[in-house]
């Protein structure tokens, strides 16, 4: 009895001393008050990703995985709020803009530290942007940070102030510091001036050499089976009532490469979270008793936008001269038009997606609020309209119906799609199947994707190809790479030194001139004029955006899914168990 | 060859009738394999029967189209196709009258007849077979009996080849094939030409076990006293020793052609065989991949009955000639 009683002063001793030190640093502390629901602190929750990620450093990771993770344990100045589609306050408090729109001031809180106690400044901003600048590092964000073909000048006028300035005005403004996860200077500078920060903080890294400003923190590695973070206890969000976030006490990723392996392991209790459901699997889950009472939620269309395109590039005709010979047709937009008349988008949405997705005829999507232009017209298939285009732009029929181009040549050309992909190989299929009922011969060509890629974007070897590309935000500038005529992702005739076609040149000049347009109903303007001269020249035939779909359990609170990724881990700081929940059903959780 | 017979009876009968069925293909299905339709997609297989909804009976057979009762009608005209590959005909051994359906296997997700898929997938999974094992064996025997008969450094060159062969990951090799083809050759042209690579690079195992045979056959005495009157060694390889090798080549010919259906299913399986639309087994299965078409369409996962059946009959035979070998009996009796 008497052990007892120390044990518990022992306890209340040091209860009182941990509150008596947060209270100091609470002093201190500015935190961000989210207007987050109340909820009750525990419990794991496990998500499943699609592979490993290959790295944990934020400033070069490129794929998905890692990004999926690392944002979890990093944080931005200000970030993109996932439901409003709208910028709001990060670690930076507040901002402002000059008129001119070239300099911004931000106000950092005070009091932050990082998830390893290290106290965060200025010095730490400054050294972000240093590094994400830096050539030699070679980030994936680098070309985002350079608005005009100059970096962006940093300036750190006290602890607490920095001040950016741009080159140029940049239309998108304070979007541009989502997503730059600030660093910790005191753990990463002796790696970048050494010249191995691409090297740095990778899968083998201690998880006491990580820290980040994000709700979680690295726990453990376990190649090959799952990634797991526990809680920041520096976290600077709180919910409406001023407790600090997260929940959460463990955030688990556990790699599981299918997504049919996924959902039985969602159906078996094993997953809490699914980030991306297919149309199938998600009538699969609404209808079995395990898991229709979960929240299975139908998000309407997201950014994705699938398409089918042409090799409209200047091509070695000595090397392809059989694709060369095709081109002919593929540039007469009578052509084009006559495809994109005779493609039944309805039988993609139903077949391909179940209904759970949205015909497409211009490229943004329903799901983009802000930038979608209403007034393109949205035609629905007719052979009529085709036929008459076609004859309109010099085909004939033969005897057999077969379709004939100028050079009285039968018309024929391959689709490729990714053999990954089984919603494009259907697409493929159906619209196959419509060019057939226009005397058109299209092979389907299903091939690796990353074959598939080296294909399309350097031998160009290829005739069309059905592709999807979804963006990360609304904006359009993060489009930009597909829309310049001198974009990498111009897919259909990427890298051009001067645009080849007036209305490529047009587009060229209408998204330079949004990118330094400061008001948004101009900007929305001449954005609008780029999404006409596209469904016009259709150099990119839309067809259909999915849906998103996600799933989570029942029990989980302040689930708040979003089309922007990251779908359902957005909010990662504000989700919690509403019932107590054991410890996580893993085998090797009880091992040290 | 009694003994043969009795074992290899109802493999044989049954692959006779299923190649058969396969070569006939335009005949007995009743729909264009590729034709869609799209209003029909995913419907359970329809049953055939006799008694209709007010419980009367009919001599001619019925199926339920959209709730109303439809007769099945024989020899009827409909979409045209090539029997054998020449004669134009448009006569089908049954169907309904225009312009419903009838899919005895349900339909796939485009709503395309599956009997009628799985009858015409069957010429190129088939096809496929025949075609890999051919090439196989073939190069087999050529290679076998050369390393075993002439022996010496051919002996070892080959081996080391069919050894290096053997540990080729073939599945990787055909991605970095299928990744190079040109793009306008046709999804069959691919199918067979991808085959035939599997083919040529199948020759080792068959190539080992003929050696060994022309290895045992070329020190028979009738081949010495052969080789005493003056025979050249073309002809002792070819009259004594290459005969000897003809049950070992059709043990696995029987082998390698079901093995080979299912490379071909694999392939398609992970989206890289045939290409749509043209229909084989592989092809059909593929979309067995989606946890979703298992559990609420199992009529998908008919064909996967035929490959089953196929390989178990080429299997069974392959166990018929093999043991006990008809043709070393009769060697026996003759010492």
């Amino acid at each position: 009895m008497k052990r007892r009683s120390k044990t518990h002063w022992a306890g209340i001793a040091i209860i009182v001393c941990a509150c008596a030190s947060g209270w100091a640093i609470d002093l201190q502390e500015e935190l961000l008050t989210t207007n987050a629901a109340p909820g009750r602190y525990g419990g794991t929750l496990v998500v499943l990703q699609r592979a490993e990620p290959k790295t944990l450093n934020p400033v070069t990771a490129l794929d998905a995985p890692s990004r999926e993770v690392i944002r979890r344990m990093t944080a931005d100045l200000v970030s993109i709020n996932r439901a409003t589609q709208q910028t709001e306050p990060g670690l930076a408090k507040s901002w402002t803009i000059s008129e001119d729109g070239r300099v911004f001031l931000l106000e950092l809180r005070r009091g932050l530290h990082f998830s390893d106690g290290h106290p965060m400044d200025t010095d730490d901003v400054a050294f972000t942007f240093q590094v994400y600048l830096d050539e030699k590092v070679r980030s994936p964000q680098r070309d985002l940070l350079m608005p005009g073909g100059q970096p962006v000048a940093v300036e750190k006028l006290d602890s607490y102030r920095v001040r950016f300035r741009l080159a140029q005005p940049y239309a998108a403004a304070e979007r541009i510091f989502d997503s730059v996860a600030i660093l910790p200077r005191h753990l990463l500078e002796p790696a970048w001036r050494a010249g191995k920060l691409a090297e740095a903080w990778n899968l083998n890294t201690a998880p006491s050499a990580i820290a980040g400003l994000g709700p979680f923190r690295l726990k453990e590695y376990q190649p090959g089976e799952r990634i797991v973070l526990e809680k920041n206890p520096y976290y600077w969000k709180t919910s409406r009532e001023g407790n600090r976030l997260p929940y959460l006490d463990r955030l688990e990723f556990r790699f599981v490469p299918a997504e049919d392996t996924q959902v039985l392991r969602f159906i078996s209790g094993e997953a809490d979270v699914l980030n991306r459901v297919s149309a199938r699997n998600f009538e699969m889950l609404r209808q079995d008793a395990r898991t229709k009472y979960d929240q299975l939620q139908d998000l309407g269309p997201g950014l994705e936008y699938n398409f089918l395109f042409f090799n409209l590039g200047s091509l070695d005709g000595q090397r392809y001269p059989e694709i060369a010979s095709r081109q002919a047709s593929f540039r007469n937009l009578g052509f084009r038009q006559a495809i994109a008349a005779a493609v039944d988008r309805d039988a993609i949405v139903k077949l391909v997606y179940g209904g759970r997705a949205t015909p497409l005829w211009g490229h943004v999507t329903p799901g983009n609020r802000l930038w979608g232009n209403a007034a393109l017209p949205k035609q629905p298939q007719s052979f009529d309209r085709a036929r008459q285009l076609l004859r309109a732009a010099g085909f004939r029929w033969n005897s057999e119906q077969q379709l004939l181009d100028a050079s009285l040549k039968r018309v024929e050309f391959s689709i490729l799609v990714s053999s990954s992909s089984p919603e494009r190989v259907k697409m493929a299929t159906l619209i196959q199947d419509d060019l057939k009922t226009l005397g058109i011969q299209a092979q389907v060509v299903s091939l690796e994707f990353r074959a598939l890629l080296d294909r399309v974007l350097n031998s160009r070897e290829y005739e069309a190809c059905i592709l999807g590309l979804v963006s990360g935000d609304t904006d359009p500038n993060p489009e930009m790479n597909v829309w310049l005529s001198s974009g990498g992702s111009h897919l259909w005739n990427p890298g051009q030194k001067e645009p080849m076609t007036a209305w490529e040149g047009e587009v060229d000049k209408l998204m330079r001139q949004q990118m330094t347009t400061l008001d948004y109903a101009r900007r929305k303007s001449l954005y609008d004029r780029v999404q006409q001269i596209a469904a016009e020249n259709l150099p990119l035939i839309c067809l259909a955006s999915p849906n998103i779909l996600v799933a989570a359990r029942k029990d989980l609170g302040n689930f708040q899914p979003a089309i922007l990724d990251h779908y359902t881990l957005w909010n990662v700081e504000q989700l919690y168990w509403r019932t107590p929940r054991g410890v996580s059903s893993s085998p090797k959780e009880s091992r040290p | 060859m009694k003994q043969f017979w009795h074992s290899a009876r109802l493999p044989i009968s049954l692959l006779v009738a299923l190649h058969l069925a396969v070569v006939l293909a335009g005949f007995l299905s009743p729909e264009d394999p590729a034709k869609q339709n799209r209003k029909s997609a995913l419907l359970a297989p329809m049953n055939i029967h006799f008694v209709d909804s007010r419980s009367k009976l009919h001599l001619r057979p019925l199926v339920t189209v959209e709730g109303e009762d439809r007769p099945l009608r024989f020899f009827v005209s409909g979409s045209q196709y090539r029997l054998l590959g020449l004669f134009r005909l448009r006569t089908h051994l049954f169907g309904l009258d225009e312009p419903s359906g009838i899919h005895l296997l349900g339909t796939d997700e485009f709503g395309r007849d599956q009997f009628s898929r799985v009858l015409w997938g069957g010429q190129i999974s088939l096809a496929t077979g025949w075609l890999a094992a051919v090439i196989s064996v073939g190069l087999g025997m050529l290679l076998g009996l050369a390393a075993g008969f002439w022996g010496g450094w051919r002996d070892s060159v080959i081996m080391r080849g069919a050894e290096l062969f053997l540990a080729l990951p073939w599945l990787y090799l055909l991605l970095a094939v299928r990744a190079f083809l040109p793009l306008s050759l046709s999804p069959s042209a691919t199918a067979l030409m991808l085959i035939a690579v599997i083919g040529v690079v199948g020759w080792a195992r068959p190539a080992r076990l003929v050696r060994g045979v022309a290895l045992s056959a070329k020190e028979r005495d009738y081949v010495y006293a052969a080789r005493g009157f003056g025979a050249s060694a073309w002809y002792l390889a070819t009259r004594h020793c290459l005969p000897e090798t003809y049950s070992v080549a059709a043990t696995q010919a029987a082998l390698l052609i079901p093995q080979y259906i299912l490379a071909e299913v694999t392939l398609s399986f992970i989206g890289l065989g045939v290409g749509e639309p043209v229909a084989s087994w592989g092809n059909l299965l593929a979309p067995l991949r989606q946890f979703s078409i298992i559990t609420s369409a199992w009529w998908m996962a008919l064909p996967a009955l035929i490959v089953v059946l196929t390989s178990w009959c080429f299997l069974r035979l392959e166990d018929a000639l093999s043991s006990p070998s008809p043709r070393k009996h009769e060697c026996e009796k003759m010492v």
